[in-house]
C-alpha cells in the first residue's frame, strides 16, 4: 500500500492512463492537473484550463488517449494530445444543470454523461460534421443522476441516481454501431430503454459498478449496498457510514469504500446467493502505545478534560472520505492493484496480493 | 397595488402542486398497517411480560399510513412499552431482534426523541445505547434516509 499525498483539498475525480504513469485529477477547482511519475515523486506536468465551474468527472480513455472532462459550467470537453499539449474540444450536453459524472464506453467511441438535469446524454463523434453530438435519455429518471458505468458489450449503461434508483439503460447509437446481441439484461435494446430498475433502496446511489462479465451489477446507496446478479438481488445492510464507490475486483468480490476512510471487502456467494462482509481492508500500523508520564495526565485533563491516552487521530490511511475507487491493473476480473483518492487530498494504491497475505481471514474469491 | 400584499392567503391556487417536475414519492402497493394493538400490549405490561409486549408493540409499523393520528398513536404505545423496561432488560431485549426490528426500533427511538417528556429522554437513551451497538452507524443512517417513517 502506497499513500500520496497531492494536496490539501479534496480530490474531486481522477483518471489514470494506459500504462498508469500519468494521472489526471481535479483539485477541486476549475482545472485538470496531469501529474507524472518520475522515479518516485509525481510531478505535475500539465494543467487543463478550460471549464469555468469545478470539474466534476474525468475520464481517460487508455486506447485512443483522450480524455473527457465534465463540470458544473455544464460542459464536456474532450482533450486530444497534440504533441505536447492537450486540445480541448468542446461538447455541447443540452443540458441546463451541472454534469455530475463521465465515463468513456468500453470502445470508447461514445461517453456517456450524467447530470443534474435529471437525464444522461450520451455522446457520440459525428464524422461527416467533425464534431461531437449527443443524444438523451431522460424517462423516467426524477433526479440527479450521481454514476455511471458501461456494460462492456458497450451498449448497456448502469445509473444510479438521487432518486434512490439503479437502472440499467440501453445506449445503443445506431449511427456508430451494430444491433447487439441479446445480453442477460434482455434482447431488445432500443435508445434509452429502460432494462432494470432497482427496487427496496431508500438513499442516494453514489456508485455503480458492472462486473467483468457484465451479469452482475452492483451500486452503493446511502444506507445499504445492494447487489443484483440476474436473476437474483440481494443486498447488504451496511453497519458502517454510507459507502460512496464501490467496484468489481473478481466476479465474485467487490471492493467498496466511503465515509469510513477505509476500503472493505464484500464477497458474494453464488450458491446461497448472499452478499457478506469480508473485512476491512486497512491494516493501521500499530503505534505505539507510549506510558503516560503524571505530568501529561495532568495536561490532558486541563486540555481536553479527559486522562485518555488515545488521540482522536484516524488510523487508516486516508485521513478522509474515499470518494473514488479506480482500477489499475487486471481489470475487473482479476484486479491486482486498485487506487483510492479521497476527500483529503491524497491517493493511495492498494496491492491485492500484500492486502491477501496481510490480513489472515480474507478470502478473495 | 392589491392592498394586501403583504399576505397571501387570498392566492387560491398551490402552483408547487402542479409543477410537472415535482418529485411524489411512488405509491406502494403494501397494506396500510394500523400499528401495534394498545389493549393488548397494555395487557402484557400490567402482567409483567416484557419481551413479548415489546415483540407485540413493534408489530405492524404504521410505515405506510398517511394518517398521522395512527402514527401518533404506535408511537405513544412503544414508548410505553419502552419506559416499562427494566434497565437491565434492555440489551436481551435488543438481541432477541433482527436486523430490520433493530432498524425499526432505531426509528421509533428517534421519533421519540422529537417529544421529549419528563424521563423520556434518559430511558430513550439507553436503549439508543443498546440499539447502536447491535446496529452500528448504518442503522442511524437507515433512520436519516428513510423515506417511510414511523
Amino acid at each position: 500500500m502506497s499513500y500520496h499525498s497531492f494536496l490539501l483539498e479534496p480530490i474531486s475525480c481522477h483518471a489514470w492512463n494506459k500504462d498508469r504513469t500519468q494521472i489526471a485529477m481535479c483539485p477541486n477547482n476549475h482545472e485538470v492537473h496531469i501529474y507524472k511519475k518520475e522515479g518516485s515523486n509525481w510531478n505535475k506536468i500539465h494543467v487543463l484550463k478550460e471549464h469555468n465551474g469545478q470539474v466534476t468527472g474525468i475520464d481517460w480513455a487508455p486506447e485512443s488517449n483522450r480524455i473527457v472532462t465534465c463540470g458544473t459550467d455544464r460542459n464536456a470537453y474532450v482533450w486530444t494530445l497534440k504533441g505536447d499539449a492537450w486540445k480541448p474540444t468542446l461538447v455541447i450536453l443540452r443540458i441546463n444543470r451541472a454534469a455530475r459524472c463521465v465515463k468513456w464506453s468500453p470502445k470508447e467511441n461514445k461517453f456517456a454523461v450524467g447530470s443534474g438535469s435529471r437525464l444522461i446524454s450520451v455522446c457520440y463523434f459525428e464524422q461527416d460534421n467533425d464534431w461531437w453530438v449527443c443524444k438523451h435519455i431522460k424517462k423516467p429518471i426524477r433526479s440527479t443522476i450521481l454514476c455511471l458505468d458501461w456494460h462492456p458489450n458497450n451498449v448497456l449503461l448502469a445509473a444510479g441516481s438521487c432518486d434512490f434508483k439503479c437502472r440499467i439503460f440501453s445506449a445503443y447509437i445506431k449511427e456508430v454501431e451494430e444491433k447487439p446481441a441479446p445480453t442477460a439484461w434482455g434482447s431488445k435494446m432500443p435508445f434509452g430503454e429502460v432494462m432494470f430498475e432497482s427496487t427496496g433502496t431508500a438513499g442516494w446511489v453514489h456508485g455503480v459498478c458492472f462486473s467483468d462479465s457484465g451479469n452482475r451489477v452492483a451500486w452503493a446507496s446511502h444506507d445499504i449496498l445492494p447487489f443484483k446478479s440476474d436473476p437474483a438481488q440481494t443486498f447488504l445492510t451496511s453497519e458502517t457510514l454510507p459507502l460512496l464507490c464501490v467496484t468489481f475486483i473478481t466476479e465474485n468480490s467487490l471492493v467498496a469504500a466511503g465515509h469510513d476512510c477505509y476500503p472493505v471487502l464484500f464477497v458474494y456467494d453464488s450458491n446461497k446467493a448472499a452478499l457478506s462482509f469480508g473485512g476491512k481492508l486497512d491494516v493501521p500500523k500499530q503505534s505505539a502505545q507510549k506510558g503516560m508520564t503524571a505530568r501529561e495526565r495532568f495536561q490532558n485533563l486541563d486540555k481536553k478534560a479527559t486522562t485518555d491516552s488515545k488521540e482522536a487521530v484516524l488510523e487508516s490511511l486516508h485521513k478522509n472520505s474515499i470518494s473514488q475507487i479506480s482500477i489499475l491493473n487486471g481489470g475487473k476480473a482479476r484486479c491486482a492493484k486498485f487506487c483510492t483518492t479521497g476527500m483529503d487530498g491524497g491517493m493511495a494504491i492498494w496491492d491485492v496480493k500484500t492486502l491477501e497475505s496481510a490480513m489472515k481471514d480474507l478470502k478473495i474469491v | 397595488m392589491a392592498k394586501n400584499t403583504l399576505s397571501s392567503r387570498f392566492r387560491g391556487v398551490d402552483i408547487d402542486e402542479y409543477d410537472e417536475n415535482k418529485f411524489v414519492d411512488e405509491q406502494d402497493e403494501a397494506a396500510e398497517l394500523q400499528g401495534p394493538d394498545a389493549c393488548e400490549v397494555d395487557d402484557l405490561i400490567r402482567q409483567g411480560d416484557m419481551m413479548t409486549a415489546f415483540h407485540i408493540a413493534l408489530r405492524n409499523p404504521p410505515i405506510n399510513s398517511k394518517n398521522p393520528a395512527v402514527k401518533e398513536r404506535a408511537q405513544t404505545v412503544v414508548l410505553r412499552v419502552l419506559t416499562a423496561f427494566k434497565s437491565s432488560d434492555i440489551e436481551p431485549a435488543v438481541k432477541s431482534l433482527d436486523r430490520n426490528g433493530v432498524d425499526l426500533l432505531m426509528k421509533y427511538i428517534y421519533r421519540g426523541f422529537e417529544k421529549p417528556s419528563d424521563n423520556s429522554s434518559a430511558i430513550l437513551l439507553q436503549w439508543h445505547e443498546k440499539a447502536f451497538a447491535v446496529g452500528g452507524l448504518g442503522s442511524i443512517v437507515r433512520v436519516l434516509t428513510a423515506r417511510k417513517s414511523v
